[in-house]
């Protein structure tokens, strides 16, 4: 695995437009943004109405995923490229879920959205309607997600990175910046976690660092390769972006993402906390 | 994150009294700039969020008291200004050049 497998630029994109075989998937945090204008060609997929499970706090399951797919008209054979605002947050977190569920050749935009409307790229309000497919899924991949028992067992052994900003860190602030601050759980950060903004991860415009910058910052920051790692922010998709960089672009072994993240952690009873 | 919500408008439903709202418009040629990306960077800083400005150019964190830094990216060019923020409202306009 390495950066070409599991990354393309604003440029391949723009030239592999309407390609078969490639299909552009859009993923937000706003989820009004898609509608606004999107990559021609581009399927829409909300994070919240599409994949969480309508009832519980969890991924859809098998079956729900492949009906999913199958209705945006995603065939197993064909190259999902995701990209997405917010840094591709939100596009990160679809990889992962993609990935989970064993999508063969699934890649990220670098630079999301974000790259491309500071470039001046065209988007299109164009319906998009793609003939219906036949997925089927894999079962769950769990050896890259993380569950609260395994954070709880990990403190002082595994690798915990969180990525969330410093002051959400220290407990100064609950969430990030643009969202009202009213959550009720508790405030900090997991014992013996080390924070690694995702920020730091990425360029202004949106786009990785690259892979010698990326080494040199999780090393520089304590990050110890011979451990097991799991990431973690708010509600799982910041942390999905470090889990790209760590597992795909860096190619580090035994990574997970934990999608509870603190939201889940800083409600828990009884559990350890660190401010 | 819930989804980010609207940007600008009124401040109905929020609580000023424990709320640190920073919000403003990005600017550039007399003009609101809409679709302009604003980060709000903390006194190291560090990256704490970042929005995309609505239709008239407005943008909205919530924050704590303290010294943030807005940094705005456009196609037309970037920005900065620093804030002093405390409880309550803090408006501020940001130009791009």
């Amino acid at each position: 695995m390495s950066r070409n497998d599991v990354l393309v630029s604003v440029d391949w994109v723009q030239e592999h437009l309407g390609q078969p075989g490639i299909v552009l998937v859009e993923v937000d945090e706003d989820t009004s943004a898609y509608d606004g204008g999107h990559i021609e060609g581009a399927v829409k997929l909300d994070w919240k109405k599409d994949l969480q499970d309508p009832l519980r706090r969890d991924h859809l399951d098998k079956t729900s995923f492949e009906s999913l797919l199958s209705s945006r008209g995603i065939g197993n054979d064909d190259t999902v490229v995701l990209y997405g605002g917010n840094n591709n947050w939100f596009a990160a977190y679809a990889y992962w879920y993609f990935k989970i569920y064993g999508h063969r050749d699934v890649k990220l935009m670098d630079g999301g959205r974000k790259k491309w409307e500071l470039d001046g790229r065209p988007l299109s309000k164009d319906a998009v309607e793609r003939p219906a497919t036949q997925y089927q899924a894999s079962e769950p991949d769990l050896s890259i997600r993380a569950f609260r028992d395994e954070v709880v067992a990990s403190i002082g052994s595994k690798n915990l990175v969180d990525v969330r900003s410093p002051d959400e860190f220290s407990g100064k602030i609950l969430a990030p910046a643009h969202l009202p601050q009213e959550q009720s759980q508790r405030a900090g950060h997991v014992p013996t976690a080390i924070n690694i903004p995702w920020s730091k991860a990425a360029n202004e415009d949106g786009t990785f660092k690259s892979d010698e910058q990326l080494a040199e910052l999780y090393a520089e920051q304590g990050f110890d390769d011979s451990r097991p790692t799991i990431a973690y922010c708010r509600i799982g998709e910041r942390s999905s972006h470090t889990w790209f960089v760590l597992r795909e672009l860096l190619g580090k072994s035994d990574v997970k993402n934990y999608d509870g993240s603190w939201v889940e952690y800083g409600s828990l009873v009884g559990v350890p906390i660190e401010k | 994150m819930c989804g980010a919500p609207k940007q600008g408008g009124a401040l109905a439903g929020i609580d000023l009294d424990t709320q640190t709202v920073i919000q403003g418009q990005v600017w550039h040629d007399g003009a609101p700039v809409a679709g302009a990306y604003v980060r709000l960077l903390d006194a190291t800083d560090e990256f704490t969020a970042e929005v995309v400005t609505s239709p008239e150019g407005e943008f909205r964190f919530f924050a704590a008291p303290g010294t943030w830094k807005l940094r705005s990216l456009a196609p037309v060019g970037r920005g900065e200004r620093v804030v002093e923020a405390e409880v309550g409202l803090t408006e501020t306009t940001v130009v791009l050049d």
